[in-house]
């Protein structure tokens, strides 16, 4: 299953609810202000972190330019285009947004 | 000042404008951007403070093109032009957000929470974005 989370962790919840009910070899994609999470050096860093021993940690390139923090991102998340977004779909069964 | 100057000039009041959500995501920041520069042109007292998510509008290096969105970031930097030379950060923001002010594209005061406080209190109008 493929997670996409837009909201910024520090504004919602969306990043933690999701994180919680993640299954193991999951993935979780990040875009728009969901790329806050993406970030080293943060409150939230460590969460994410946890969660990436289990599942797959993508964050959409665009999204982390238009935010100037394309050079900020935490080592082992992969950054992807909108094209690396559609394999995504496509290789996952199914998606859940967490909006 | 003579009461007939403050007639042809009107009254200034102190107004506020508090930014609190990221770039981009929502369109609370670009709005904001472009109320703060009405207040200017109305040559009022404008002090702009940026705060939780708020801090990151001001990140540098913003590169919209990519995404195909519309970079306003350089205009925080034409601000000083129109007199808006107050920019408050709030500290506590930009410590749990990795943030620095050499990561920010103009410069700022930055100020403890109760710091902003006092700024919020010190104004006529407050505006919320």
């Amino acid at each position: 299953m493929l997670h996409t989370v837009n909201k910024s962790p520090f504004q919602a919840n969306a990043l933690l609810s999701c994180l919680r009910v993640v299954k193991k070899g999951s993935a979780i994609l990040l875009i728009e202000d969901g790329v806050y999470g993406a970030l080293v050096g943060t409150k939230a860093t460590p969460t994410i972190q946890e969660a990436m021993k289990n599942s797959k940690v993508y964050a959409l390139a665009p999204d982390l330019e238009a935010r100037g923090i394309q050079d900020n991102v935490l080592k082992g998340v992969k950054t992807i285009d909108y094209g690396g977004f559609v394999d995504l779909v496509a290789e996952y069964d199914t998606v859940q947004a967490w909006l | 000042m003579s009461d007939e100057m403050m007639e042809d000039e009107g009254t200034i009041k102190k107004f506020g404008y508090v930014n609190r959500k990221a770039p981009y995501g929502t369109v609370y920041a670009l709005e904001s951007l472009e109320v703060v520069l009405i207040g200017a042109a109305f040559d009022q007292d404008v002090s702009v403070i940026f705060m939780d998510d708020g801090v990151y509008q001001l990140k540098k290096g913003q590169d919209t093109k990519a995404s195909g969105m519309k970079n306003f970031s350089p205009t925080y930097r034409a601000l000083e032009g129109y007199d808006v030379e107050k920019l408050y950060v709030e500290k506590e923001s930009m410590d749990i957000r990795g943030l620095s002010t050499d990561d920010l594209i103009v410069p700022v005061e930055v100020k403890s929470s109760e710091e902003i406080m006092q700024i919020m209190e010190d104004q006529d109008i407050i505006l919320s974005f």
